[in-house]
């Protein structure tokens, strides 16, 4: 096998064996769903969602939680574990160099994050017959996108940070504001409205999830914004990147 | 042969020179070692020559290829064992050494080497279930899946128990005899002593001096000393006498007489002449530790 391929079969080991990134990372959104979903009121049709129910007004919130830990939380503290214990420097060592590894691990969480993804609304659907996504090109794009921008901003994290805990501090503060912003606190509806209109332009971008996930297609400028933020982080992290 | 060629390399960190124009060569088969206080400059030579690290001056030559310029094809060759680089807890000792062997055209034998260096039953353990000692085993034993044909260990002993610290000097020397080239980066002066056929002493980015073991610890001094009981009490005069002998002092019942070259011999020879045996015969000479002090102006342990 390729120095690539064992590296990515070697980390999805890592991130597996990780009880912390295995049921967070991939299995708390699904339980925050299955959770909100058990309370009966949340699975009928409310005025406040223009006759929707809240567990299909939320789904796409808990994708937000799905990208969110995986790319906020678990990529930037693995990578500045990996920088502050000498991993990368040991690499450098190698034939092979350490930009293989961080290759690895970004595809190692990206599959994470669709897994958990494909998790929810799987679960969403079989549980509580959310319906699967409509728009099914625009969800696709905007979870792309989305995903890419929120990865960029953790790998941007991870460059910047000199250690482990401030990587952790960092990326926490990023988390919290995507996850308000997302709607996972406080269900959207219930923020005032600049705060919601804002969460349009935080990654991994709500709204264009809902609104494919409900069959319309995708406003273009949040679209844009989201490419914008991955472009802009992953140049900056690429430039700043620090090996050791 | 020369394996390793290095002429005055220079190194600043800002307006800090940290290695100062150091040139040394390194023969093929060899064990060097760089001998030196903390801070003296030894990490960063040896980084040079790895090119983990690019130079401000000097030239370095590692098997012909340039290390900065010819860096990836060097690290084919070239196993780096590394002071303080840990590896994620939860990877495997086996899936340590299967993963970094996958990075080399030429691995070597990962079941013989796991069984030379002791690991044989901790395959399954994970990294950071090993003790200090398997760590750093584990450690040296990635900077040789790569089958290279020169290592660079730096400082692998330290924090290891004493009986650790042993076992890893013998696999060193069994590496050796499987004709790997081997830079020791240590400040450990049994170490030095023990495992090196020469060794540069290191201070202030300098090489203050670059001999065998021996041959720097006969740089300091050729004094010996020869301690002894005598079975009849003799006068000085008949050891003073002696052209190899420089003073003789008494302590109790021991005799203690300083001198040159042959000292040992020449005492013997006179004490037996004269029927008196010596009990408890020592002889003392300068050691390594003394060595450095000489040359740095500097003790080692601190």
């Amino acid at each position: 096998m390729s120095a690539l391929g064992k590296l990515i079969q070697i980390e999805s080991r890592l991130f597996l064996r990780d009880p912390m990134s295995f049921t967070i990372g991939l299995l708390l959104p699904t339980v925050v769903l299955l959770g909100l979903g058990a309370v009966p009121m949340l699975r009928e049709p409310s005025e406040d969602m223009g006759g929707q129910r809240f567990i299909d007004y939320f789904a796409p919130s808990t994708i937000v939680m799905a990208v969110g830990v995986i790319g906020l939380t678990n990529l930037p503290a693995v990578l500045a574990t990996y920088r502050e214990h000498g991993v990368l420097r040991r690499m450098r060592t190698t034939p092979i160099h350490p930009a293989k590894l961080l290759l690895a691990q970004l595809v190692v969480n990206i599959g994470a994050s669709l897994a958990s993804v494909l998790l929810v609304i799987v679960a969403g659907k079989l549980v509580f017959d959310v319906p699967l996504p409509q728009h099914a090109l625009g969800f696709a794009i905007a979870f792309v996108l989305g995903i890419t921008a929120v990865f960029a901003l953790g790998m941007l994290v991870a460059a910047v940070a000199p250690t482990t805990r401030s990587a952790t501090g960092l990326s926490t503060i990023l988390f919290m504001a995507t996850m308000f912003f997302g709607g996972v606190y406080l269900p959207r509806f219930m923020l005032p409205d600049a705060i919601a209109t804002a969460g349009d332009y935080v990654p991994p971008g709500v709204q264009s999830l809902l609104d494919a996930w409900t069959g319309t297609a995708p406003a273009v400028v949040p679209l844009l914004v989201m490419a914008a933020t991955a472009i802009a982080a992953g140049a900056v992290a690429a430039r700043i990147f620090k090996w050791e | 042969m020369a394996i390793i060629e290095v002429e005055d390399l220079v190194k600043d960190y800002g307006s800090f020179r940290a290695v100062d124009g150091i040139s040394f060569e390194v023969d093929e088969g060899e064990i060097f070692g760089i001998l030196g206080p903390n801070g003296a400059g030894k990490t960063t030579t040896v980084e040079c020559v790895e090119g983990l690290r690019s130079r401000d001056g000097g030239s370095v030559k590692v098997m012909g290829l340039d290390p900065e310029r010819d860096g990836a094809e060097l690290k084919q060759v070239l196993g780096i064992q590394l002071q303080e680089s840990r590896l994620p807890d939860r990877i495997r000792v086996g899936e340590a050494l299967d993963l970094y062997g996958s990075f080399y055209r030429q691995r070597a034998d990962t079941d013989r080497l796991i069984e030379k260096l002791g690991l044989g039953g901790k395959r399954k353990t994970p990294f950071g279930k090993l003790s200090g000692g398997q760590q750093q085993r584990l450690s040296i034993a990635l900077a040789l899946v790569g089958n290279p044909r020169v290592a660079v260990l730096d400082e692998l002993t330290t924090g290891l128990d004493p009986q650790a610290r042993r076992d890893t000097w013998d696999l060193i020397e069994q590496v050796r005899d499987s004709g790997v080239t081997i830079i020791l980066v240590t400040h450990f002066m049994d170490e030095a002593e023990r495992l090196c056929d020469r060794i540069a002493v290191v201070d202030s980015g300098k090489i203050v001096a670059l001999d065998t073991p021996a041959g720097l610890t006969a740089r300091v001094s050729e004094e010996q000393r020869v301690r002894f009981r005598p079975s009849a009490a003799f006068p000085d005069a008949l050891l003073l006498d002696l052209p190899e002998v420089a003073r003789v002092e008494r302590s109790g019942s021991h005799v203690v007489v300083t001198g040159g070259e042959n000292l040992l011999q020449a005492v013997a020879s006179v004490l037996a002449r004269n029927h008196i045996v010596a009990a408890e015969l020592r002889v003392e000479q300068v050691s390594l530790d003394d060595a450095f002090v000489a040359l740095t102006g500097k003790s080692l342990d601190n």
